[in-house]
């Protein structure tokens, strides 16, 4: 009988693309937009300098790796906390399901959200 | 017929707690780390928000940071912060797990292949904030 194909190795390698942005890019942005502006430590930039780094091509591209591929590194992570952590073995369907249908709906709404900026 | 199945075959089963990771530092380590990616996903959604109100304008924005300001907010973005950092350190320190160089036929040393993570870090993490802080 031949293997069905896996398509584990593909949602691997997104899960640790993810891993890498979430690593090397969400500290600081957690950092200056979470804590450091609101609680007045740095002065918050003002909303048209933001703009104009979001609306550029670059920006625009980068917005869109730092949203969607943590978004699947979540997915993947969260499947196993859930497979493993808590044996949640039984509704595996279920929640594979819910996990990356999750991440598509996030990084579709994304890609909706970074494509309209003005 | 022989065929793949993610569930262990059926017969004798040793029964685990659910709480299996409770018993030993390690292991709840192991489950912190997988859980950092909750506040790794509720950190997208925030930026989502930021996305949305920077496209709606500059009042959309100042209520957008007003949001920010509210404690409940600030207490879950430094819960979030915690995590993600754990999160960070436990990936860089994982990298020379995942990648054994060997040069020469000698392995090369774990902190040779971490460290330039953290170097990476610390750079990007300032060129991030430059361009942001700049004005």
């Amino acid at each position: 009988m031949a293997a069905k194909r896996s398509n584990e190795p593909f949602l691997w390698l997104l899960f640790s693309a993810g891993g890498v942005v979430a690593a090397l890019l969400v500290p600081v942005h957690l950092f200056l937009f979470g804590l450091a502006f609101p609680l007045g430590w740095l002065p918050a930039p003002a909303h048209d300098t933001l703009l104009a780094l979001a609306r550029s091509p670059i920006g625009r591209i980068y917005l869109l790796v730092f949203c969607v591929l943590p978004l699947f590194h979540w997915a993947h992570r969260f499947r196993y906390t859930l497979y493993d952590g808590l044996q949640i073995k039984h509704l595996n369907e279920l929640v594979n399901t819910l996990c990356y249908g999750g991440a598509t709906v996030g990084a579709a709404f994304a890609v909706y959200l970074i494509w309209r900026i003005p | 017929m022989l065929r793949y199945t993610e569930y262990p075959p059926r017969g004798y089963r040793v029964r685990v707690s659910t709480y299996w990771w409770t018993g030993r530092r390690a292991y709840l380590r192991f489950i912190l780390r997988e859980l950092s990616s909750i506040f790794v996903a509720w950190f997208v959604l925030e930026t989502l928000f930021q996305i949305n109100a920077l496209a709606g304008g500059p009042s959309a924005y100042s209520d957008f940071e007003q949001f920010l300001r509210n404690p409940v907010v600030i207490a879950s973005n430094v819960i979030s912060f915690l995590f993600v950092l754990f999160h960070a350190v436990t990936w860089f320190n994982l990298s020379p797990k995942a990648m054994a160089v060997r040069l020469g036929g000698k392995r090369v040393p774990a902190a040779l292949i971490a460290g330039p993570n953290y170097v990476a870090w610390v750079l990007i993490s300032a060129g991030v904030a430059w361009l942001i802080l700049r004005g």
